[in-house]
């Protein structure tokens, strides 16, 4: 890249590195400036907080400072690792991901694949248009609209519950029904986005094989089989991989937002364990180090399942 | 996709089912919303008359929506969304293009070290509590800043930017500098102008961001009266005595409307703007999501 500037900008480019680099500061000092602002921002806003994560080898009090505060290694790590609570989050979040993947990732392809058979134009538009609309309202309007529905005593299933001589159920605070919920109402919000992404893929399906299919006698199945379902596996199988590098996020904003001490068996994940702990409680050291252990999984997990994605001969995301 | 000169009946059959699902799936995406709007609009009266659901209201009210609006924190929250969607969208897109430019042009030294360091950021992040150290630090909290300031750029929509600065025909931009363009005239008076469509989509993906802005607001906000509508939206959710949450200077506004009914309305009042806004986004969305899943 470097010899690349000098064979376009300078022809005489066999100076040495140093005046080469104060050189381009300063042919290219605008680009530089520009930069400023942005690259303040992820230093102090993404670097900054990450050597903060040294609060978790510590025993952070706010009166001594980070600086201050005195190393403890890795006792607060012994104290989340034998806490019976850290595996109860840890299976809510590793499940609740799982079902996200299983019962999520399917929903966007089907619609997808519905949609590429439709023929009628305005019809696949309009439906277009309506399912990916959810996709834009935030997680407070869908729990608003849960509530509607859900309440115990004003929700509308409820309603017709008691007018059927029923008992009312309080389904948002209920262990049984938390995490469905969850997986509704996202499949309630981001199905018709989701689906978009395999639209496009199939939108560069080459014609010329279905009708090469169809002089071979292939059926409607058959087609499905062979031409359209390879043609959107590996964005597929991107999207897969982006999902388990991020197994360890269960969806944050939604679960905080849904989430009622009534539920946290089953619906307390690490993030919402960590604001909780951190911010409510302020036990900043404990919080951080249980976030550090998430952030290194996913971090391990997501390079992990680039490689294995590049080994099946796909062409992984970096 | 089926090609074929006819189709059979039981082709015919899988159609019909395909059309009848995608029917039924765009009238449970719509139907929710239906619900919540008629709720809003419903007289009390009429909803005990028929006790619970009213698929069409022989009469309508709009005295939640005046109660709302009447209300001290409703339209309190709703200036202060419109200030961080407005002045938000601005920065965003102010330092984004500033950052996208310059790492849009592939000869320039240090530009690769800088996107990996950037870019390193989606894959690793010191997380909430440590971001949380900083913003107060900084001095942002309980400012409409901490709702703005600390995520002042996605690397996302960055990406996407760059990556469209590079598909621009390159001649245009050297085409500039013959004439004596410098490299900051360059980019405000010939790729600017240029880039209006992929403005327009970075800048609803940060608005819509800022209109449905919830943790910050919980996160860095003790003072209610900077609340954004979606946390003022959600406390009157929860909350058992909406009066008390709506600061309503004319308690009597309330008397006759359900709880439920402004509970509803101020879901309404926040889904009407991206409502509206929704012909744009869907316009310029897809075009920018596809955008970004080249790689850059």
């Amino acid at each position: 890249m470097k010899q690349n500037a000098v064979l376009r900008r300078s022809p005489a480019g066999a100076k040495p590195l140093r005046h080469r680099f104060a050189g381009a500061l300063s042919r290219y000092r605008w680009f530089y400036l520009m930069m400023i602002p942005g690259l303040l921002y992820y230093v102090v806003y993404h670097y900054i907080p990450m050597a903060g994560m040294i609060i978790a080898f510590k025993d952070y009090s706010l009166g001594k400072g980070i600086i201050g505060s005195d190393w403890v290694g890795l006792d607060n790590f012994r104290i989340i690792f034998n806490s019976p609570d850290f595996y109860e989050l840890l299976r809510n979040t590793l499940l609740i991901s799982l079902y996200r993947i299983l019962f999520n990732m399917l929903p966007d392809v089907l619609l997808a694949l519905m949609l590429n058979e439709v023929r009628i134009l305005w019809f696949k538009r309009l439906i277009q248009t309506v399912t990916y609309g959810p996709y834009f309202l935030s997680w407070v309007i869908v729990y608003g609209l849960a509530v509607a529905f859900l309440a115990q005593d004003s929700g509308i299933v409820n309603y017709y519950i008691r007018e059927l001589g029923g008992s009312p159920v309080n389904y948002l605070a209920s262990n049984d029904y938390f995490r469905p919920i969850i997986l509704l109402t996202d499949m309630w919000k981001n199905t018709g986005f989701g689906a978009i992404i395999y639209l496009a893929a199939l939108a560069t399906i080459n014609t010329e094989l279905y009708e090469a299919a169809v002089v071979d006698g292939a059926g409607r199945w058959r087609q499905l089989w062979h031409i359209t379902l390879p043609g959107i596996r590996d964005v597929f199988v991107l999207l897969l991989i982006l999902k388990i590098g991020h197994i360890m996020d269960a969806g944050f904003e939604q679960i905080y937002i849904f989430l009622n001490a009534r539920v946290y068996e089953v619906g307390d994940i690490i993030d919402t364990w960590v604001f909780r702990r951190g911010l409510e409680e302020l036990e900043f050291s404990i919080a951080i180090a249980t976030n550090l252990f998430k952030s290194v999984i996913g971090f391990i997990l997501i390079i992990g399942a680039n490689k294995v994605a590049k080994k099946l001969g796909g062409s992984g995301i970096w | 996709m089926l090609h074929s000169l006819y189709k059979s009946k039981s082709d015919r059959i899988v159609d019909a089912g395909i059309y009848a699902l995608l029917g039924i799936f765009g009238f449970l995406t719509l139907f929710p919303l239906y619900y919540v709007f008629v709720m809003s609009i419903t007289p009390y009266s009429e909803v005990l008359r028929n006790g619970g659901f009213i698929i069409l209201p022989t009469s309508f009210t709009v005295d939640a929506f005046q109660a709302i609006f009447s209300s001290k924190t409703v339209p309190q929250a709703l200036k202060i969304t419109i200030f961080i969607t407005v002045v938000g969208t601005f920065l965003n897109l102010a330092v984004t293009t500033l950052l996208a430019y310059p790492l849009s042009k592939k000869f320039i030294p240090g530009r690769n070290n800088i996107l990996i360091i950037i870019v390193f950021t989606m894959l690793f992040s010191g997380g909430l509590i440590p971001l949380y150290l900083v913003v107060r630090a900084t001095g942002l909290m309980d400012t409409v800043w901490s709702l703005i300031i600390p995520g002042l750029v996605s690397t996302f929509n960055m990406l996407i930017m760059k990556t469209y600065f590079e598909n621009l025909p390159a001649e245009v931009e050297e085409a500039a500098k013959v004439d004596g363009c410098g490299d900051v005239g360059t980019l405000f008076r010939i790729v600017l102008p240029l880039s209006a469509p992929i403005m327009a989509t970075i800048g609803l993906f940060y608005g819509v961001g800022h209109w449905n802005a919830y943790f910050q607001g919980i996160m860095y906000l003790n003072d209610k009266t900077l609340y954004p509508i979606q946390v003022v939206l959600r406390n009157m959710i929860q909350t058992p005595n909406v009066s008390q949450e709506l600061a309503i200077s004319n308690p009597m506004l309330l008397q006759t409307l359900p709880p439920e009914t402004i509970k509803m309305a101020t879901v309404v009042v926040a889904i009407i703007p991206v409502l509206v806004i929704y012909p744009f986004l869907q316009r310029y969305f897809v075009k920018g999501m596809l955008l970004g899943s080249i790689k850059g």
